[in-house]
Parts: C-alpha cells; structure tokens; sequence
C-alpha cells in the first residue's frame, strides 16, 4: 500500500505541484491519476520513487517513509515506466530489461534468464532481445519498457503516461496486455494518463486532480461516473459519462432469447452454429458482430443500433449463438443499473 | 609551374628523401610523436572537464566560449610567450598544442552529453542507478560518439599545427617549411607541407571510419 500524507510540494520557482495531498493507494489495485496538465498528477506519481522529493507531508510505501531510504535501493524496488519509454539506446533490448537485476548485482546470466522470460510476459518475440531499441515499434518499445519495470518483480510499478505516445489501436492492445498482466501479478500499480477513458479502464479507482495540485476526488470508476464531486470532475469526464458507466457493465446479467426464424430479418450460421451475418427477405445481408458475456452494455448498446433487428447476437466462448437480447433490454439492464448507483442526472 | 610539380613528386618518392635523420620517415615520427602527445594531454584535460560539465550543467558558459576562444587563440604568439618565459624546450610547443586542442574536446563532449536524451536520464536514474553509474553506464556511452569527434578533430588541428616545433628548432614535419623557406628552397616548403595535409586527410578518414564501424547499430 502506498499513503500519502499531507504531502505538499513546491518547487523552487514557487509554483505549488501538490497542494495538501492525503491519499491510499490500495496493495494490489490500479490507482489511476487523471487531470489535465500541470495538476501536480506526474509529480505525485514521481515523489513516491523519490525522482521529486516532497517540500513537507510523508509518503510511505508499505509502511516505510520513502525519504528515509536509500533514494537508489528505493528505485530498485519500484518499477518505473515513462512515455516514449526511455530505453537505453546503446543496449539490446534483452540487457535493457536486465537493467534492474544487474544493478542489484545478479550475475549476467541469471539477470538475462529472467530478461528473456520477461519478453515473453509482454508479449515479444524471443528475437526481439538481440535488437536495438530503435529496431522496434512504438508499441514494442513500451512493452520493453514494461518488462524493464517487472525485472527484479518489484511489488510496486508507477506508470507515468505509458501509453501516451501510441496510436489508438497499439493503446488499447497495450491498455488489454496490462489488464491481462495485472490479473496474473497483482501489483499495486499507480498509473498517470489524461485520458479519461483509459483511467475506466484501467483504474479500480481514479483520483482526479485539478490545476494547482488539488485532489478532487478519489473513487472507483462507477462511483466516478455515477456521483461526480463537483461540476469540475463532471466536465472532466466528458458529456458521454452515462454511456462510459455502461462500459464497466458487463452483458452476463442481461437476459437473452431464441433468435428469430423468420421475419425481414434473419441470422444465418455457419455448420457450428456460430453467427455469420443478418439475411432479409429479399436476399440483403448485413454484417453481425457477436457479443460474449464479457462484453460491455456500452458495446451492445452499440452493436444493437447497428443491426437491423435492434438485436444483438449472444456466443459463448466457442463462438457458438447462444441467443439474442433486444436493444430494449439492453436498455432497461442499463436503466436498473444506473438507478442502483443513484447516477446524478 | 610544371617544373615545380616535376620537382616535388622527385622530392616525394626519392629513398635518399626518406631515409637518415633528416628523412621523411624519422620527421614523419616526430612529428606524430608531438601530435599524439599533445592530443593524449589535452584528452587528459578535457575530457573529465566536459564529462563533469555535462553531467552536473554547471560551467556550461565555459564549456560553450572554449570553442571560440579556442580558434581566437594564435598558437605561434603563444609559443614565442613560452619560450620567452620558460627558454627553450620542447615546452612551449606542447603548451601551445595542448591549449589548441583542449577547445575542440572539451565543447564536443559537453555538446554530446547534453545531447542525451532526458528521458533517457530519467529512466536511468529511475530504475535506481547512482550519480556515477548514470554517467559511466548511460551518458557516457552515448556521448561517445561525438567525443570520438572532439578528439578527432582535435588531432587534425594538432598535426596541422605541430610544424610549429620547427619555428623554435624542433623537429617535424615542419622542419621541410621552415628550412626550406630559409633556403628559398619552395619545393622543398611545398613538399613539408604536402606531407602534413596527407598526414592530417589520412588520419581523419581513418577515425571516421572507425567511428562509423563502432556505432554501426546507433541511428542517425
């Protein structure tokens, strides 16, 4: 677990970067950062490894004052991710990662075994660690810059806008790795980002900040979107914050029906009952896109004003048609839901 | 003008030319002596000078007017004040070689430190690396390539120079110019001087070229 306490910071130009922060970031959870530039979020994020040091207030990580340890064994046992990556440019890929081990005097090749296995958590292919940073994409760059933070399997990863730098499509597969890894290895994350979207995401809770380092609110996502504090955290998350509850839902609990056998519409399948695409009476076809129960309302609430039927087809993890469940449905599931959080108007 | 060409290609290539202490070979040595000499004390000097200026940002002013105060600076004056204070010896020379090169050093290692990408630094120092291990295992190695270039270029103002040796009776290649011209022997003038642009081409394609093969896997 990581405090803050009364944590103030003010840089020697006399700006105030965190004003008065009290704040648990919970062992184990994602705790995402969120406000526009200049809110104190990456200061926040860089005083817990003691890149910036606090001006008054104490941080401690696991119970331990950050400010009476070592500043580098500190380091060492916190992963530290940044945009762009910040890879050394003249080491292979696979001696990058081994940074952290060789620093905490592993022998070379113990530290380049677990370098190796570490490109594989991320997602790399083994050739990848004989390159030179600029021999990757983006995207694979920031993944090496993940397993450089995991090396020494620090209980602690801050992630200061890692994604920031990608396009859209790498963002969201990066976005699902994390996601994927963090149910594997339980870190107690604290992520920074001004992207409000990938704070749902990714958050089990989200602290927003404003301009002049102040904590707004800090809670999980739904109770976010549902009870803003304040018209500022309210504008924050954007006109569209209803149709982002949705997309924390997911479709289990929404009931579903058989598919229609006749009518304008149809659903044609392939031999293994999986779902291909709507046929009308006069031979028009339209595309399905099938949802399983993972999938979000928000996802079939788009998904069923697509289809020409307002239904969405339900698979099961084999791809195979389950049933289909009526936008109106969809939309009585995400009415009781928002009711049961006492969603502000 | 043919004649003068004719005259000095014979000069160039005749054995008798290249052998016995006045030859070109053993002139050609002292010459490399002085220069390799005088670059390896002004390396001595200018590199931690650069590296700490680099590293820490401070003497950052220094760093930058040391380029132009470098190519103000008239080697020969400097030379004869050595000389007049401190006699004859090899000294001034070496005095004045060394203050040529340390310039050229000192601005390209500050300048290839500075050009470290920030990011890098930070990632560096955040995964825990101490003040010097930042410096020798990070800033350093990628700096190096435009330190290669400060002493690079540093060694070709230093061979270009070194004929000043023979200005307070040293040798060198120089001795050619200086003689020569004593005796308004031109071919012989044109041949030292020949000699040293040779010297000097040779070696700067040489160093780039180890260069390029030791960052073959560096971008740009």
């Amino acid at each position: 677990m990581i405090q803050f306490d009364a944590v103030h910071k003010r840089f020697p130009n006399g700006t105030t970067a965190v004003h008065d922060l009290s704040l648990e970031m919970p062992e184990g959870g994602v705790t995402v950062l969120v406000g526009s530039s200049g809110c104190g979020k990456t200061t926040t994020l860089r005083m817990v490894n003691r890149m910036v040091e606090p001006t008054s207030g104490t941080i401690r990580v696991g119970g331990r004052d950050v400010t009476r340890q070592d500043a580098a064994e500190l380091r060492r046992s916190i992963g530290y991710v940044i945009q762009q990556g910040g890879l050394f440019p003249h080491r292979t890929v696979l001696d990058n990662i081994a940074t952290v081990p060789l620093l905490l005097g592993w022998n070379r090749r113990k530290a380049r075994a677990r370098a190796a296995e570490l490109l594989e958590t991320v997602g790399l292919a083994a050739d990848a660690g004989k390159r030179y940073p600029h021999q990757l994409s983006g995207g694979q760059q920031q993944r090496v810059g993940v397993a450089r933070a995991l090396a020494a399997d620090p209980p602690v990863l801050l992630m200061d806008e890692p994604f920031g730098a990608v396009d859209p499509v790498v963002r969201t597969q990066l976005q699902d790795e994390l996601l994927r890894l963090q149910k594997e290895l339980n870190k107690t994350i604290v992520f920074v980002t001004h992207d409000i979207d990938e704070a749902v995401r990714l958050g089990d809770r989200i602290a927003v900040f404003r301009t002049g380092g102040h904590l707004v609110q800090c809670a999980a996502p739904e109770e976010l979107l549902a009870r803003p504090a304040d018209d500022f955290v309210a504008g924050f998350l954007g006109a569209e914050r209803g149709l982002k509850l949705l997309s924390l839902r997911t479709l289990a609990a929404v009931p579903q029906g058989p598919a229609p056998d006749s009518g304008t519409w149809t659903l044609v399948l392939d031999e293994a009952r999986r779902p291909l695409h709507w046929r009308s009476a006069d031979d028009a076809e339209r595309p399905v896109r099938p949802l399983g129960d993972s999938d979000s309302l928000l996802s079939a609430l788009n998904e069923s004003v697509a289809s020409p039927t307002g239904l969405i087809a339900r698979v099961d993890a084999d791809g195979e048609l389950t049933g289909v469940t009526s936008r109106d449905d969809i939309l009585e599931h995400a009415n009781r839901a928002h009711a049961e959080l006492g969603v502000a108007a | 003008m043919y004649e003068l060409f004719k005259n000095l290609g014979t000069w160039l290539v005749s054995s008798s030319q290249w052998s016995g202490p006045d030859g070109i070979a053993h002139r050609l040595a002292e010459h490399l002596q002085y220069s390799l000499l005088a670059t390896l004390i002004a390396a001595a000097i200018g590199l931690p000078l650069g590296l700490l200026i680099g590293h820490t940002g401070k003497g950052a002013f220094l760093a930058i007017n040391l380029a132009s105060f470098g190519r103000a600076l008239p080697t020969v004056g400097l030379v004869v004040l050595v000389f007049l204070a401190g006699g004859l010896s090899m000294l001034p020379v070496y005095v004045a070689l060394v203050a040529l090169a340390v310039p050229a050093i000192v601005t390209n290692t500050y300048a290839g430190m500075t050009a470290v990408d920030p990011d890098v630094k930070d990632a560096a120092r955040g995964q825990g690396m101490r003040g010097r291990q930042v410096l020798l295992q990070v800033e350093l190695p990628l700096a190096l390539p435009l330190i290669l270039t400060g002493l690079r270029l540093a060694l070709i103002q230093v061979v270009a120079t070194a004929t000043i040796a023979a200005y307070v009776s040293f040798g060198g290649l120089g001795r050619y110019v200086f003689d020569g011209l004593a005796q308004r022997d031109l071919v012989q003038v044109l041949g030292g001087a020949v000699l040293v642009a040779v010297v000097a081409v040779v070696l700067d394609l040489a160093l780039s070229g180890l260069q390029r093969f030791l960052f073959r896997h560096r971008t740009a």
